[in-house]
């Protein structure tokens, strides 16, 4: 049985909370010497989900990277959620991705059934977004780890940034909050069946759907919550469109055992450094410290957060319910007054 | 005292909860952990338990004490 191994036990942080805090990358980045082309239409300047760059008038290619350890101990588990995460950014663009490339590393003495698993999950994941895999590359790592480099088609004219939010626009997310929380505690046995099943459940459901819908209304800016968390990703967006979004918390549906949980102290570390990152430009009004925690929880291929033309804004959201996991109208853009970017009802 | 140095979180704030539940809670508890992410998570959990936390820090280490 290839179960005997528990992947997560080789795992020193949970899927996104591995990930290298906003903070710390843009100071990484910041003196870099990048080559100026007119076609690339979105770079890493504005710390958007994956570069964007125009082959024709009609077409853009966008690619993104994206992989983790284990955060499940299924290998074909893990293997689903680590494509649906990778996919997820260039959903979040607008587009559709078309070709993926494996990126794996795996410990010497990992049994081969389980590396066929994770990518059987891999390649279901890549099946059901219409993506092919044509290849990939494998190293030997202590520590397994799996993802994809996935290269997908938008037009060029339709690109979705997080930097194009206006002030007016209606703030839709499309999953639930907490799935680092309900992670994290399962290393330590403490999140339930049915609270593991739904994190599952959450982190395998691509963001397919959500495209398909937002690609027909009038969208302005979208971003994927992942490992940043909604409010490092909300920062993000705020910033980048130079605006302010006013959040309506009891609208925003977080998992009621990820809230238990962080009332508990049970939090990943990646909360913390998400808090650290986003924090000073917060203004949390009264809500319990509890709450604001799973907002600053990072999600493994979490939902799509949405900027759509108040005009629109009913319509996408009719439409997104029922074809995504949780349909949320969660607040509003609204013009940048001078102090801080993200408001807390 | 607890000794919850090396452990990853979010190991330490596990045990505290087991040393609260199996002590009683007792009304005075120490815990001595080694990283930033520890402290915040036991402190979230002793200010849900109704206890206080005075945090002491030397060498890149943390002693916990949490008080009725």
């Amino acid at each position: 049985m290839e179960n005997e191994i528990k992947l997560t036990k080789l795992a020193k942080c949970a899927g996104c909370g591995a990930k290298v805090g906003a903070g710390v990358l843009a100071q990484l980045l910041g003196d870099m010497k990048v080559r100026r082309d007119p076609n690339l239409i979105v770079g890493f300047d504005k710390s958007d989900d994956a570069s964007v760059y125009k082959v024709t008038d009609d077409l853009a290619l966008v690619q993104t990277v994206d992989f983790f350890p284990p955060i499940h101990d299924d290998p074909y588990t893990f293997g689903q959620i680590a494509a649906t995460n990778a996919l997820s950014d260039v959903y979040a663009m607008g587009g559709e991705p078309k070709l993926a490339l494996n990126v794996m590393a795996v410990p010497k003495d990992m049994p081969s059934d389980a590396v066929h698993e994770i990518l059987r999950g891999g390649y279901d994941k890549a099946y059901e977004a219409g993506t092919i895999i044509t290849g990939g590359h494998s190293i030997l790592d202590d520590e397994p780890k799996y993802g994809l480099a996935v290269t997908g088609f938008v037009h060029p004219d339709k690109v979705l940034t997080n930097s194009g939010a206006k002030p007016g626009d209606v703030l839709l997310l499309t999953k639930p909050l907490g799935i680092g929380v309900l992670t994290t505690a399962a290393k330590v046995g403490m999140t339930t069946a049915e609270g593991m099943a739904l994190a599952v459940r959450l982190m395998t459901t691509l963001n397919k759907a959500a495209r398909d819908a937002m690609v027909q209304y009038r969208v302005h800016a979208c971003t994927d919550v992942t490992g940043f968390s909604l409010m490092g990703h909300g920062l993000e967006m705020a910033q980048g469109s130079d605006v302010e979004l006013h959040l309506d918390v009891r609208a925003i549906d977080l998992i009621g055992e990820a809230v238990e949980l962080a009332r508990l102290g049970v939090l990943p570390e990646g909360m913390y450094r998400n808090r650290s990152f986003a924090e000073a430009f917060v203004d949390p009004g009264d809500v319990e410290l509890a709450r604001q925690d799973v907002l600053y929880d990072p999600q493994t291929a979490g939902g799509l957060l949405i900027a759509v033309d108040p005009a629109d804004a009913d319509r996408l959201y009719d439409a997104l319910r029922g074809t995504v996991p949780s349909a949320q109208r969660i607040g509003t853009v609204k013009t940048y007054g001078g102090g801080k970017r993200i408001f807390l009802h | 005292m607890i000794d919850a140095r090396g452990q990853s979180c979010p190991i330490p704030v596990v045990m505290v909860q087991d040393a609260v539940k199996k002590g009683n809670r007792p009304a005075e508890l120490q815990v001595k952990v080694d990283a930033m992410v520890c402290v915040e998570n036991i402190t979230r959990y002793a200010a849900s338990q109704g206890y206080t936390v005075k945090v002491d820090e030397a060498d890149g280490e943390y002693t916990l004490t949490l008080k009725k």
